[in-house]
């Protein structure tokens, strides 16, 4: 019978659109209760990261003129260009490492003609793969941060861009990560990590006398560093954000396209099924009639 | 006028209060006692005990290193890590002082990086010894912080 087979075919279909459905479906669910802790780590932060600029406003606001008041502050002739990328280890979250290579690519491309060496450290399975079929040199690789990074992950990043600019090696860092707007919007950001340039908080920097204990330089030199660590935290808990909401909205999306199609296939379905059984009632009928005739 | 005590962590928010009368802050440069009208100062944290005291009793914690600022009475301690006395765990403490003691008393080290090792079991004997005191300090002391949570 040459309708059956087709039949069966949208049947099997139907049912393998379904069991995607539900994997996706599940895959949603994962993201979004991980969505909520990533994104209450990502606010726990910013009370630290707030109050770290302000001193460090302040505390720069005395050190005023004085660049070279830390190594960490001197910026010089950029030879030697590298920024951390950070994408997420695994895919299935719509465009987000896709255009978090884009940037992280524009970003290379933009600096290459003016300096002698562009490298990257990437953070990140995706960016890592990426970045390693593009030809740029990489300083080091990071992956398996897991889902909710702790500070202790930024430690060894922090001390190579910190020893590395230190020691002249690179002259200029940058950090480029999806900064958390919304659930349904992430930015990729990119912004300047070495040489620190100091947050502009100019309004009472300066008028408040402080005492310093030990002196100002001695608090810079253990501020900076810490400095460095919170913004390269930020970014990951930034990032981890993005990753869990991007997830659950492109599964969210692939769920309701799944059971869209679904939808449309049963209704093809049961059109072939009807027209199977008309084709099939007609044989009995014309059979039928041919054996009254005959007899 | 009590103060505003604000103590942060990388990670979260540990202690946000504004009925504070005086708090004692372990500085690098020695312990010392903030009370209103403080002039602004700056300073970087040690490894010891904070104490916040309230009108109610007193509040203390672990801290293991950071800033503390203060400014039109408002005392903000950026701190590496900063346990209340409640969540300090005294058995597991006491656990990663016996660990690092263990390392310090260990074979004689050459190498750098077991040099970095040992900083690191010295720094990690000191917030055990923080945690253990802090914890042993107040119990049992009729400190309301801990006869409320008993």
């Amino acid at each position: 019978m040459p309708g059956g087979g087709a039949v069966r075919a949208i049947r099997q279909r139907i049912k393998s659109v379904q069991n995607t459905a539900k994997v996706t479906k599940a895959m949603e669910l994962v993201a979004s209760s991980k969505m909520r802790r990533a994104q209450q780590r990502a606010f726990g932060a910013r009370p630290y990261a707030s109050q770290m600029r302000a001193v460090l406003a302040q505390l720069s606001g005395y050190a005023q003129g004085a660049e070279d008041a830390h190594p960490l502050l001197a910026s010089r002739p950029v030879k030697h260009f590298a920024f951390i990328h950070i994408t997420a280890d695994r895919g299935l979250a719509g465009g987000l490492n896709a255009n978090m290579n884009r940037a992280g690519a524009t970003l290379a491309l933009e600096h290459q003609p003016h300096v002698e060496r562009v490298s990257v450290i990437t953070v990140g399975r995706k960016g890592r793969d990426f970045f390693r079929r593009s030809g740029f040199p990489r300083l080091a690789e990071f992956t398996a941060l897991g889902d909710y990074p702790g500070f202790e992950a930024v430690r060894p990043i922090a001390r190579l861009v910190i020893d590395d600019f230190t020691s002249g090696a690179v002259d200029q860092v940058f950090i480029g990560y999806q900064q958390f707007v919304n659930t349904a919007v992430q930015r990729p950001t990119v912004r300047q990590l070495l040489p620190v340039s100091s947050p502009g908080g100019d309004e009472d920097a300066g008028a408040t006398e402080f005492i310093f204990e030990p002196s100002p330089e001695g608090l810079l030199a253990t501020l900076l560093p810490r400095y460095v660590e919170m913004q390269i935290f930020e970014a990951l808990l930034e990032a981890s954000a993005s990753e869990q909401s991007a997830r659950m909205v492109a599964m969210r999306a692939a769920t309701d396209a799944a059971n869209a199609m679904v939808q449309d296939l049963t209704l093809t379905y049961n059109k072939a099924r009807q027209e199977m059984i008309t084709g099939e009632l007609l044989d009995i009928v014309g059979g039928k009639a041919a054996l009254e005739q005959g007899s | 006028m009590p103060l505003h005590l604000i103590v942060v962590t990388a990670e979260r928010t540990v202690l946000d209060r504004t009925d504070v009368q005086r708090v004692i802050v372990p500085t690098t440069e020695g312990q010392i006692t903030l009370l209103p009208m403080h002039a602004p100062l700056m300073a970087s944290l040690a490894i010891g005990e904070l104490v916040a005291v309230t009108p109610t009793g007193s509040e203390a914690m672990a801290v293991h290193g950071g800033f503390v600022q203060i400014v039109r009475d408002t005392v903000t301690i950026l701190a590496d890590a900063a346990e209340r006395v409640e969540d300090i765990d005294e058995e597991r403490a006491e656990a990663a002082r016996a660990r690092a003691q263990r390392r310090l008393a260990g074979e004689r080290i050459t190498t750098e990086e077991g040099q970095v090792d040992l900083l690191r079991a010295r720094l990690s004997m000191e917030r055990a010894l923080v945690r253990v005191k802090v914890r042993r300090r107040r119990r049992g002391t009729g400190a309301p912080a801990m006869t409320d949570r008993a």
